[in-house]
């Protein structure tokens, strides 16, 4: 892990790279470093880290997405960043609201983030601007919200069995 | 005519009637004229439920003659929402929920869930719980890979080792029902430790393992490694290069098979991983076989560890001493207050954990496994997250079978070594 030194100059590097207000803020939380960027600026960041910045980040491990309920903006995407000749990583972390909740795809930066950007939309409804691919993964291709949202109820759908399919009028449709 | 779909679907079942297959050719058969069979692309849908997709994974393959032109993975049919579950489980309860997502290494999924959770509470885990950890973590390993190995060989026609496969793994499963009582998702380690002590006679019996273990990979070895129809299946096919596995995220076996040897054991170790002596196995050529001959050679590394892990057990605690995280030993209920306190609210409520988030790894069988997870503050986790590796490593399944011929296809499937209950969660 970069060290909170490490961290603040990597978010000095990517304002003077990218944009000075791509960066809103860093985290260094349990030994783990967190950059947190603008929704807006995510694309052009993962791009600098991967290729110009003097300690690039070759590597996409995992993105995920999360629900923050309370706090505003609602939802985080997480975009953890590997590096294996330093045995490093990084913490790429975007916060956006569930109104409009559009973030550009990182799928030509990064093709692993294929299936995990379906599954980021189909759990939590983020949309992936530029996916080639952009369906539901997990889900039905026909489910209506997003499961893994902390407003949606667990348990509410009824379990489907013959003695009472009747109960449930078009359910089929 | 009713409308179709106000019919009650048992009665659309019955309806369905042979009645209009062979009016016309279908395309790609036979009755197609000759000269368009070789040049017409032709798809078809292999599961989800089909022996050689271990488990329920379809796969939309389109098929040009017997060369695979294009493949769709299309999942979700396991899905069970685990990760969803857990929101609302104690932390100590999920551990339960988060050991079945990939079914055949919940030792793994349990470490990458505690290790998440101790990061975020700065729960220290005494040595010689680290030291069961890891045994059982190896232990596992192998169980994982034998039935790998298992499966992997019936797909490609090697009855005999689905029996030689499961009786060894069975081996490693008394070992498990020793230590925790239960042979398949164990629930041995806890936040801060594992479960309980190993019992008299469990070392013994692991070392008896560890003893009969290499001769039974020799076995193996002599079984497939001169049968030509496992040669012809597994040399020089699925072959990806070690770039395009990495833009694709892919880890483990399938990594080093190609020649890169990223172990997240020695990369970047965790619990006791730092302290033992071992190799990491990595292939020449990144085929179907270098995938096989990797994954049995990482069997006797494992067990390596094991014997360090049984020679070098630290005495002391196998869970931490602080009540707040783990439950007090039985017998001190009926003497102390206190125990008797801790005990009925880590039942009942949990323990809580500060809010906060983290991104723990391990190295399982098949790759990197990370947990995610974000506390809010109480006593229930505000999100899971597993970063299955079979679930990212599927990806690759189209660059592996892309130009390939559909037998050599299966092979890739069982060289994957997907785990549905992973992929789907």
């Amino acid at each position: 892990m970069p060290d909170a030194t490490g961290l603040e100059l990597i978010a000095q590097r990517v304002r003077e790279g990218v944009s000075p207000e791509a960066v809103t803020g860093t985290a260094f939380y349990r030994g783990e470093a967190t950059l947190e960027v603008a929704p807006s600026a995510v694309h052009d960041v993962l791009a600098y880290l991967r290729d110009a910045d003097e300690e690039p980040w070759p590597l996409l491990m995992s993105l995920h997405g999360c629900d923050y309920l309370p706090e505003e903006p609602r939802l985080g995407v997480h975009y953890q960043l590997l590096s294996m000749e330093r045995t490093d990583r990084l913490n790429v972390k975007t916060r956006i609201g569930v109104e409009d909740p559009i973030l550009r795809s990182v799928v030509d930066l990064y093709p692993t983030a294929d299936f995990q950007e379906r599954e980021v939309y189909d759990m939590f409804g983020v949309l992936f601007d530029g996916h080639p691919d952009h369906r539901r993964i997990l889900m039905p291709e026909d489910y209506e919200g997003f499961p893994q949202r902390r407003d949606f109820p667990m348990g509410g759908e009824p379990v489907l069995f013959t003695f009472n399919e009747d109960e449930y009028p078009r359910w089929y449709d | 005519m009713t409308d179709p779909t106000r019919v009650p679907y048992r009665e659309r079942e019955r309806s369905v009637t042979m009645e209009r297959l062979g009016e016309e050719p279908v395309s790609g058969t036979a009755a197609v004229t000759e000269g368009d069979v070789q040049d017409e692309l032709f798809t078809i849908n292999i599961g989800p439920h089909h022996p050689a997709t271990h488990g329920v994974l379809r796969l939309l393959t389109t098929l040009e003659g017997e060369i695979v032109r294009d493949v769709k993975p299309i999942i979700g049919y396991v899905h069970t929402g685990i990760e969803k579950s857990c929101e609302d489980q104690q932390y100590w309860k999920a551990i339960t929920f988060v050991e079945r997502m990939d079914y055949l290494a919940y030792y793994y999924n349990a470490m990458a869930f505690c290790m998440a959770v101790e990061r975020l509470l700065e729960e220290e885990v005494p040595p010689r719980a680290q030291y069961l950890r890891v045994l059982h973590l190896e232990l596992n390993r192998i169980a994982s890979h034998l039935f790998w190995i298992a499966t992997a060989a019936l797909d490609i026609g090697a009855v005999t080792m689905l029996w030689w496969g499961c009786r060894d793994r069975d081996l490693v499963l008394d070992l498990f029902e020793m230590s925790s009582g239960q042979r398949i998702h164990t629930r041995y380690f806890q936040v801060g430790g594992v479960m309980e002590d190993i019992p008299p006679g469990f070392e013994a019996k692991t070392r008896e393992f560890v003893k009969v273990m290499p001769r039974r990979l020799d076995q193996y070895l002599s079984l497939l490694d001169r049968n030509e129809i496992w040669l012809n299946r597994t040399k020089g096919t699925g072959v990806v290069p070690v770039e395009r596995l990495l833009e694709l995220g892919v880890t483990g076996p399938l990594l080093r098979a190609a020649g890169h040897p990223w172990d997240l054991r020695k990369g970047t170790p965790y619990s006791a991983y730092d302290q033992f002596d071992f190799k990491v196995p990595v292939g020449t050529v990144g085929d179907n076989y270098d995938r096989f001959r990797v994954r049995i050679e990482e069997m006797r590394e494992s067990l390596r560890i094991i014997e360090q892990a049984l020679e070098g057990l630290p005495e002391g605690p196998h869970i931490t001493p602080n009540r707040k995280v783990a439950l007090p030993p039985r017998h001190e209920l009926a003497t102390s207050m206190e125990a008797l306190i801790h005990h009925f609210k880590l039942v009942t409520e949990g323990f809580r954990v500060p809010p906060g988030e983290t991104y723990a790894a391990v190295e399982s069988p098949r790759g990197e496994l990370g947990c995610f997870v974000l506390a809010d503050g109480s006593a229930k986790p505000a999100r899971v997250h597993m970063r299955d590796p079979s679930f990212v490593n599927l990806q690759s399944l189209p660059d592996m079978a892309k130009g390939g011929l559909i037998a050599d296809f299966i092979a890739c499937v069982a060289m994957l070594d997907p785990i549905l209950g992973g992929v789907d969660r």
